[in-house]
């Protein structure tokens, strides 16, 4: 067994052995239906853990994700209520921000030389601000085209509904794992992950690829706050607080390296999987408080951070791929 | 260069020269703002309530200081406030004496902190990702202590130690203030400030050097822990009730952020607790003068953007550049590029 894949084998077997044993309490939780909620209440989240991955393969943090979230959800409410815009046109002036938002955090990292940790920290406050002053109420949307979205479905056996967010988080989750593991971009992230330096001297435009990491992260809690806008239909400024550790929890759980240099998409996807199944779980459960979800999900995150730092330690033992702690 | 000039130097620094312009602003804006009175034998004033408010941040601030003078950071400080307020809480609601809930609340802070310590000097875990973890499990813990619930009590003297005076002062600024020249002492009258310096620039030099710095850490974090538990002890004191979802929300970045504007460096191997706790006291002073200047509260948030963006401006390299070429000339060292 390639020692590479180990912690995704691992995050796999614990998904299954998780989901097998909710099963076996709750015969109810193997059904399609069950797993097009899934897929329909993580959508946001899965698609913002997509630019997460990327910013933190790279070695970096994107902490401003929860908060471009509240921002877009904001401002698309905005736009089509107050000025009356198409939602379609709404979206793409949303996800322009956004990108360029992210590609603002990525300069300033890279030309300013500070840690990620705490231009994006900057970025939450300002986009959290920002979503504020827009708007301190809840807005909602009762666009026809908002209606038309949440009543298209596609029907799968059993009685599931895979939705259109959930598709639309698996359409992500695809050509993100394209990106990041089929493309000269992608090989550029774990480049810039393993050592910048390095990367540097190899000739990967650390600066380019930098803001363009950025750039995506953001463009993507964008898209999530547009699909959050969707599933609830409004804008709120205070809305996925706290989104960014959901995100950034299904990242590790998922394996990928916090050091940067390490990781899979589809990990990501299962982490994401992971924590909708805690959830899940609780619900289906009925006595247990809502808080647990937080414990479980932190133990889940130990867990997998002390497995990390086994594999790594064996993997440095056994193999060259040597890299400085500090 | 003579002495007097050495130590007139920090008074002269960036961030007292910006504390005063920003009470300067607040003076314009709020004419009333430095009025201090006296009355139910306490000080009233705006700049008192700036003191009053800025505590717990301020407290945050002193462990947070030391954190990250060894190139760490503590995120889970606020997740520990509310630990350490739901636990005193529901003890004063059990009637407990006051001197079982304060020794309990500020060890649960303290274990937290040990937590933290273990797992970033023993497991070798970036101290970003280990305080994450007690950053998302912490509410957890503290809605299991509480039971979900918002407890709220009516012990009056747990409320002393949140809302009461001490000579006229509000007892959150006489604890922030003993716990700061406390703090400053033991760290500069002593090697302990050299030995988190050390750790700070190379952790692996300082061990070769014969620094014992695994159990350093572990009793740093600890500390951070405990400042952590005191700070979350006022609070709750100060509303009588724990809320464990929204106690000390946001304040590990209001922590973080006044120590990087006091100064010290997020690379580690610098630092200045007495500065850290005057970037508490800006922030609070801007929150302050936000509310008073009638702008509506969210735009809090926004200036605290702008003023983290201008400091990094400020604090990188190129600027530096300009700004140190004319004294790194003067001395002799000139490794630097021409």
């Amino acid at each position: 067994m390639n020692l590479r894949y180990r912690p995704l084998i691992a995050t796999l077997v614990i998904f299954v052995l998780a989901y097998a044993l909710c099963v076996s309490q709750f015969p109810g939780m193997w059904s399609t239906r069950v797993l097009g909620n899934f897929l329909t209440d993580n959508a946001f989240l899965g698609i913002a853990a997509v630019g997460v991955t990327f910013v933190i393969i790279s070695g970096g943090i994107d902490l401003s994700i929860g908060a471009v979230i509240g921002f877009t959800g904001v401002l698309v409410a905005v736009l089509i209520n107050g000025l009356g815009f198409h939602p379609l046109l709404a979206f793409a002036v949303a996800l322009g921000v956004a990108t360029l938002f992210g590609a603002a955090m990525g300069a300033f990292i890279q030309y300013l030389q500070v840690p990620a940790f705490i231009v994006t920290l900057a970025g939450m406050f300002l986009a959290r601000g920002g979503a504020s002053i827009l708007s301190q109420d809840s807005i909602p949307i009762s666009h026809p085209f908002y209606k038309a979205i949440s009543a298209l479905y596609i029907q799968m056996p059993g009685g599931g509904r895979m939705s259109t967010i959930g598709l639309l988080m698996l359409l992500t989750f695809a050509i993100g794992a394209l990106v990041l593991h089929r493309t000269k971009f992608g090989s550029y992230v774990y480049a810039l992950g393993g050592n910048v330096n390095s990367a540097m001297l190899m000739g990967v435009p650390v600066a380019r690829t930098t803001i363009t990491i950025y750039a995506i992260s953001s463009f993507l809690a964008g898209l999530a706050g547009i699909v959050f806008s969707l599933y609830t239909s409004a804008g709120y400024s205070l809305a996925a607080v706290g989104v960014e550790l959901d995100a950034i929890a299904a990242v590790v759980i998922g394996g990928t390296m916090l050091t940067g240099g390490y990781g899979f998409m589809l990990g990501t996807f299962i982490g994401v999987m992971l924590q909708g199944l805690v959830q899940t779980y609780i619900v289906f459960d009925g006595t247990l408080n809502s808080w647990w979800t937080k414990i479980v999900i932190g133990l889940l995150l130990f867990v997998f951070i002390v497995l990390q730092r086994l594999v790594f330690r064996t993997a440095r033992r056994s193999g060259p791929q040597r890299k400085t702690v500090s | 260069m003579n002495r007097r000039v050495l130590k007139l130097r920090p008074l002269l620094s960036p961030q007292i020269i910006a504390l005063l312009l920003i009470l300067l602003l607040n003076w314009i804006l709020f004419p009333g703002f430095f009025n201090i009175s006296w009355q139910n034998g306490r000080f009233f004033g705006s700049l008192i309530d700036v003191l009053n408010r800025g505590a717990p941040v301020a407290i945050l601030a002193v462990g947070m200081t030391t954190v990250i003078a060894t190139k760490g950071v503590d995120l889970s400080v606020g997740a520990v406030m509310a630990v350490a307020g739901a636990a005193a809480a529901t003890l004063a609601t059990g009637g407990f004496p006051l001197p079982v809930i304060l020794l309990t609340s500020l060890a649960l802070g303290l274990l937290c902190g040990l937590w933290n310590g273990l797992l970033v000097a023993v497991l070798d875990i970036q101290p970003f990702v280990a305080t994450l973890v007690l950053m998302v499990a912490g509410r957890g813990l503290a809605q299991l202590i509480t039971e979900g619930h918002i407890v709220t009590f009516n012990d009056p003297a747990l409320s002393f130690v949140g809302t009461g005076a001490f000579f006229g002062v509000p007892m959150a600024v006489i604890i922030a203030l003993c716990l700061v020249v406390a703090t400053h002492f033991a760290l500069r009258r002593t090697a302990i400030g050299l030995f988190i310096e050390a750790i700070g620039t190379n952790r692996s030099a300082a061990n070769y050097a014969g620094l014992k710095s695994q159990a350093l850490l572990i009793a740093i974090y600890g500390f951070s822990g405990l400042c952590a538990g005191i700070a979350g002890l006022i609070v709750t004191a100060d509303i009588k009730g724990a809320d464990a979802n929204n106690a000390g929300l946001w304040l590990e970045l209001d922590a973080i952020l006044a120590v990087v504007i006091g100064g010290t460096s997020l690379l580690g191997g610098r630092f200045s607790v007495v500065m850290s706790v005057v970037g508490a006291i800006i922030i609070q002073a801007m929150n302050t003068g936000i509310l008073v200047s009638g702008l509506p509260p969210q735009f809090n948030l926004v200036v605290k953007a702008g003023v983290i963006l201008a400091i990094l401006i400020l604090q990188s390299g190129q600027v530096k550049d300009i700004f140190s070429s004319t004294r790194k000339a003067a001395t002799a060292t000139s490794l630097d590029k021409p």
